[in-house]
Order: C-alpha cells, then sequence, then structure tokens
C-alpha cells in the first residue's frame, strides 16, 4: 500500500499496538508549560518515578507570567507566582531544561519549540496544551495532552494512543493579496464547521500550502484545533528543510545529512488514500473575522452579520445566542462595528512574520483614539529580531504597547485582561464566551486585519484600510 | 496507585441526576498547583453556606454527624459529566472517597476515575435506591461493602452483582495506573528505542 504522511508518521513512532483500537507510540520530545507542568512534575515526583530522558523535555513560562516590561514572579493571576516557583523548581528536581523569565529564549511553547529546533520535521512532540497541533507545520506530528497523559509520557516516553481517521484537505489555487494563513484556516472552519476535523489526524496540501513560508503554516496548523482535529500538519518541502537545518538545536554534520535524507521522505505517496478528502478553492478566501463564539461564526471583512434564520437550522440557536453576548444585531455590516482594544499576540500569530506585515500597516499611522492597542510578540527571539529591524518604535509610534514574551490576554485565568465587557479584534485562536476576560466580546482576525481596525477604530482589513487613505 | 480489591465503608446519598464535574470541583477551587488538598474544595458550592467560604452548611449530606467518614456516593445518572476536568476524581478521593455507585457516568470522568484509583461502580437507580434505603436508618453501623474480585456490592443481606470492563478492574485490582500499566512493557520500549536510535539517531538528544 502506498503510505501517506500520516502512515509514515504514526509507524516511525509505533512501539507495538495495544488492542484494537489503541497503539503505543514513542514520543520524541515533551514541551511543558507553567500552568499544566508544573503539575505534571508534582504528581509524578510525588509517585516516585523518575522522568525518562529529561534531555528530551523542555519547559517554559508563558500562560501565567506577566507580559509587562520589568514584570518578576508576582503576577496579576492570584496565586500565579505559586505555579511559577514550582515549575522552576520542579524542573530542577527532574533535569529539565527551562526557558525562564529573564532568557532571551522564553516565550509560548509552541513558538519556541519551533524555533529552537526542539521540535524538528518527523518527529512526535506532546505538550499539555491543545495547540500543540501547531508543530505540524514543520511536518511533525505533535498534539495536545492531558495533564496525566504529560506524566505518562515523561515516566514511560509513550503514550497509549486511539488512531485517528485521516483527511487531506486540498488548499487549491493562489490566495488573492492580502489572504492570510489566518483567514484560510478560518474560512475552511466556517465552511466545514467547528467540529468539520473531529476524529481525524489531517494534511494539508496542495499549491495553496505549497505557497506558504513555514511561520504563516505554523499559523494554519495552530488551529487545527478549533476544527476540532486530533492533530494537522504539512509535508516536507525545501522550505521546511531550510529552515529546520539552521535551528540552534538542529543535528549537525552526517546527523544533519541523515535527518534531511528522512526529512525528504516526510510526504504522502501518489496515490496513498485517505478516510476524506476536502477540497478549498482559495480564490474564494477573503480576509474573514468571526462574528460570534464560535470559531464556525465568521465572514468577510465588508459583509453584513447574518440573520440567524438565514442559517443552517442547526446553528440558528448558537448564532441567536451569540448575538446576544457579542451585543451585535444581525445585519449590521461587520465594518460598523467600532472596538474597544487590539491585541497582536499568541502561538497563532505573533511570530517575526506577523509583526513584520502588522507593522507595514502600522507605518506612519496612529491608533484610532479610545483604541487600547497590545502587541505581544510570542519569543524573546522574536522580540529580540523584531527590535533589531526597529519594528517596536513602529508599533510604539503608532500607539500600541510593546510588551514582554508571553501569552498574555490570548486566555483568561484571573490574569491580563483588557476589562471586562470589552469589545477586542485579537489574533488569537479563540473566542469563546470569557475567553478574552469576563463579557469580553473577541472577534478573531489577521494581525493585518488587526492592525487596519486599530487605525480605523472598526473591524476593517488592510486592503479596506489602504482604500480609505 | 492505591489498590481496590474490597472496601467496606459509610455509603452517603447524592441521588440527583446530573452532578457535574463544576459540581463536584467549582473551578475556582482548582487554584492550587498539585492535585493533593483538593478535597477542602469537593461540592464547595453546596458544602459550605457562601462561594469561596468554609461555613458548613449543615443542609449537605457530606456535613451531617450521620454520614461522618464516608467513602461511597451513592448517586443519580450522568455523575461527573460536564467539563472534562480532572481535579474532580482529585477532589473526591482526597476527601476519602473510594467508590461512586452510579447508573452512569460521564464518560471522561469514569475513565479519569482508573488513573487515580477511584471505583465507579455501576448498578441500576433501583438498586442504588435499595442500598440507600438499606443504610438510611444507620448509616455508620449499616455500611456498604464492595467486592472488586467478584463484582459484588452488599449491604446486610442484600446483594448486588455489577459488571465492569476487565481493563480497568485488572488497574484497580493491581493498584496500577495507566503509567504502571505502560511500565510492565519496558522492554519493548527499550527495544524500540535501540532499533529505532540505529535507524534515527539524529532524532535523539543525549
Ligand atoms: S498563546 Fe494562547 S492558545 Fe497559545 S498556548 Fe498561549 S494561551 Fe494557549
Amino acid at each position: 500500500m502506498t503510505r501517506s504522511l500520516f502512515d509514515k508518521l504514526w509507524q516511525s513512532h509505533l512501539v507495538q499496538s495495544l488492542d484494537s483500537e489503541r497503539d503505543l507510540l514513542y514520543v520524541d520530545r515533551i514541551f511543558l508549560h507553567e500552568r499544566t507542568g508544573s503539575i505534571a512534575l508534582k504528581s509524578l515526583a510525588a509517585t516516585g518515578r523518575p522522568v525518562q530522558r529529561p534531555q528530551q523535555a523542555f519547559c517554559t513560562m508563558d500562560h501565567i507570567v506577566d507580559t509587562f516590561p520589568g514584570r518578576g514572579d508576582s503576577t496579576i493571576m492570584p496565586s500565579g507566582s505559586e505555579f511559577i516557583t514550582a515549575t522552576r523548581d520542579a524542573c530542577r528536581d527532574a533535569g529539565i531544561h527551562l526557558f525562564d523569565l529573564g532568557d532571551s529564549k522564553q516565550g509560548i511553547a509552541h513558538v519556541v519549540a519551533a524555533e529552537q529546533g526542539i521540535c524538528l520535521p518527523g518527529l512526535s512532540q506532546v505538550c499539555p496544551d491543545s495547540h500543540t497541533c501547531t508543530l505540524g507545520g514543520i511536518g511533525a506530528l505533535a498534539w495536545g495532552i492531558g495533564s496525566t497523559d504529560a506524566e505518562h509520557a515523561l515516566a514511560t516516553k509513550t503514550l497509549a494512543v486511539k488512531k485517528p481517521r485521516s483527511m487531506r484537505v486540498i488548499f487549491d489555487g493562489v490566495t488573492a493579496p492580502g489572504v492570510t494563513a489566518k483567514d484560510m484556516i478560518l474560512h475552511l472552519i466556517g465552511k466545514y464547521g467547528a467540529d468539520g476535523g473531529a476524529g481525524y489526524a489531517i494534511e494539508f496540501a496542495g499549491s495553496g500550502i505549497a505557497a506558504l513560508d513555514i511561520e504563516a503554516r505554523m499559523t494554519l496548523c495552530n488551529m487545527g484545533v478549533e476544527f476540532s482535529a486530533f492533530t494537522v500538519f504539512i509535508a516536507v518541502d525545501e522550505r521546511t528543510i531550510e529552515y529546520a537545518k539552521s535551528r540552534p538545536l538542529a543535528p549537525k554534520g552526517a546527523a544533519l545529512a541523515a535527518a534531511i535524507a528522512d526529512w525528504q521522505q516526510l510526504h504522502s505517496e501518489p496515490d496513498a488514500q485517505f478516510d476524506k478528502t476536502l477540497t478549498i478553492d482559495c480564490r474564494d478566501i477573503r480576509p474573514t473575522v468571526t462574528w460570534g463564539t464560535n470559531p464556525r461564526q465568521s465572514l468577510a471583512t465588508g459583509e453584513r452579520i447574518p440573520y440567524p434564520q438565514s442559517l443552517p437550522e442547526e446553528q440558528q440557536a448558537a448564532a441567536i445566542k451569540a448575538l446576544s453576548y457579542m451585543d451585535l444585531q444581525a445585519g449590521t455590516p461587520i465594518g460598523e462595528v467600532t472596538i474597544d482594544a487590539a491585541f497582536i499576540g499568541s502561538c497563532t500569530n505573533a511570530r517575526l512574520s506577523d509583526l513584520r506585515a502588522a507593522a507595514a500597516i502600522l507605518k506612519g499611522r496612529k491608533v484610532a483614539t479610545g483604541v487600547a492597542a497590545v502587541a505581544v510578540p510570542a519569543s524573546g527571539q522574536v522580540k529580540l529580531a523584531a527590535e533589531a529591524e526597529g519594528l517596536h518604535t513602529i508599533f510604539e509610534a503608532a500607539g500600541f504597547e510593546w510588551r514582554e514574551p508571553g501569552c498574555s490576554m490570548c486566555f483568561y485565568a484571573g490574569g491580563e485582561t483588557f476589562g471586562e465587557g470589552k469589545r477586542v479584534i485579537s489574533s488569537t485562536n479563540r473566542n469563546f464566551e470569557g475567553r478574552q476576560g469576563p463579557k469580553v466580546k473577541t472577534h478573531i482576525a489577521s494581525p493585518e486585519t488587526v492592525a487596519a481596525s486599530a487605525i480605523a477604530g472598526r473591524i476593517i482589513s488592510a486592503n479596506d484600510l489602504a482604500e480609505l487613505t | 496507585m492505591r489498590q481496590f480489591i474490597k472496601h467496606r465503608g459509610i455509603a452517603a446519598p447524592l441521588l440527583e441526576p446530573n452532578i457535574d464535574t463544576d459540581i463536584i470541583i467549582p473551578s475556582r477551587e482548582m487554584k492550587r498547583v498539585s492535585k493533593e488538598g483538593l478535597g477542602e474544595g469537593a461540592f464547595a458550592n453546596r458544602r459550605y453556606t457562601l462561594p469561596g467560604g468554609r461555613d458548613p452548611n449543615p443542609d449537605f449530606v457530606l456535613n451531617q454527624a450521620a454520614y461522618k467518614d464516608a467513602s461511597i456516593i451513592l448517586a443519580g445518572a450522568n455523575f461527573g459529566c460536564g467539563s472534562s476536568r480532572e481535579h474532580a476524581v482529585w477532589a473526591l478521593t482526597d476527601l476519602g472517597i473510594r467508590a461512586v455507585i452510579a447508573p452512569g457516568f460521564g464518560h471522561i470522568f469514569y475513565n479519569n476515575c482508573f488513573s487515580s484509583g477511584l471505583l465507579p461502580l455501576i448498578l441500576g437507580a433501583a438498586e442504588i435506591a435499595e442500598i440507600a434505603a438499606a443504610t438510611e436508618s444507620d448509616p455508620q453501623r449499616r455500611q456498604v461493602e464492595i467486592d472488586l474480585e467478584n463484582c459484588e456490592v452488599a449491604v446486610g443481606d442484600k446483594r448486588f452483582s455489577f459488571t465492569i470492563e476487565a481493563a480497568n478492574r485488572d488497574m484497580l485490582l493491581n493498584g496500577l495506573d495507566r503509567i504502571g500499566q505502560t511500565l510492565l512493557l519496558a522492554d519493548e520500549i527499550t527495544a524500540f528505542e535501540s532499533a529505532d536510535r540505529a535507524r534515527r539517531g539524529w532524532a535523539y538528544i543525549d
């Protein structure tokens, strides 16, 4: 049988089948963070079981730490510092490398993992965080797990996993100017639903994917979990190899040559079989923004917020509820919806290419009066690179705060937020009720759309902004 | 992990259906960096008079002298439904609960139980009502006995048999959690690793 990329990734990690449903898979890399990693390490230590191969486990501080300049261990989130110090102690005791506060390599787990070459094409990686699938963008088999599974992976180097079905989503053709990877994934979810990928491992393929740079591929894969996929990934090509081989922890010398030979095999064979195939015509995609409280509830900028009765029946009740939470009227053009705040950050869209794209729009412009705007680079390395190009001065001159790396306002657990009930245009990945704070109304979009909307004070795309000015 | 072979204990009735994980432990009680100590937050919204407070609510069954030191919960349908928080199981075990007997469970909660040595035991609603009736007059003395080896629940002269998946039952009987089970395959894992190193040496960090 001709193998798919998924077959290759799965089989190369298969220790043995456990029963008719579950396989025992070898885990190459484990990444932890202070929110759930601390609990996993502490509770594993309490059982007296050692972490096996701690040199293949890594940890960062991202979820709970503050992102204000001059930050330290104390946090806005009550009892946050307890998580920070517990993580530090547990990593030291277990011999796990920690990207701690003050380390210029600290940042959001999934971004640091790729940037440092901890995760590489063809590796299996798990992290007690659902957006681990980001790393599928470099051809890795990476997926999010719970805290007890993290203990399992640390103690056994394996996980027992039910094998998902396979799907291929083909992005065919070339996107229009101004359309980004974020718009591609929002479009896919808008078309097939927030559970469209449930139970599947999904390969994103097609000319629309080949055209994306590596950072954009990670943006696309990041939201595979919003499509409910077990995980998602993209075949390795020359761009992937260029990216991977120059990472600090990439193999060197003969090992690199062997790695590259393996990486070159990481694609589906021409007649590989899939349980399901979807095709998206890239020419149909426009800059997209969410209007509701699940990622399916989106529209193209310039469109009107849908009337619930115009939607398929099974989506109507959710739409009515979402309109009420979001305090929006059906029929309103999204371009007339004014915002209180703009956020550029998160493991979805706060890499160097994202910050460059936003800065290109912000340059020489000012954020609209009354709009609070915050930019949080995803990692210390991204921040340094952005500052070396002077991007921070563009953000600051436009009226954005320029912060230290971390998850920041991507999610709320008592920490950073724009404030109760604010309407936020955000480059993040989740728009659930309360995701960014009590009653906060989140509109998800690309960094370009966030930047343009921050300038306009209402939700518009960069293309629309260019026409206005 | 704590073994479960036989257990005899005081059974407290919480028979309403759909006791979800948020009732078992509200999210504001999950602020610790630990699985330990969560018992204090168990059923907090019912056990205490005020949200976040610690004054016992005398109406809540586990606060009543008759059910002091209860280790078995007699529950209604769909116990542990709702959010996937594993803290719900940890809160119950920390409170000293060894088994929950219900007509059905939320499926994530049900699976999580076996990782922490808690027995989720399925009996019909009518049988559970019979057990509750048989213990009610003096719960401290009329204790319930669970025999996992023989899959039997006894109270007084009444006996009820139950079924449970063999793999889950073995985990509890041997006191093996999922990690312990996998570690039984340590040789296979090591063999995989050495063969894999020969194939994919670049993937390993030394
Ligand atoms: S940036 Fe947001 S989505 Fe990404 S890991 Fe942090 S909290 Fe999760």
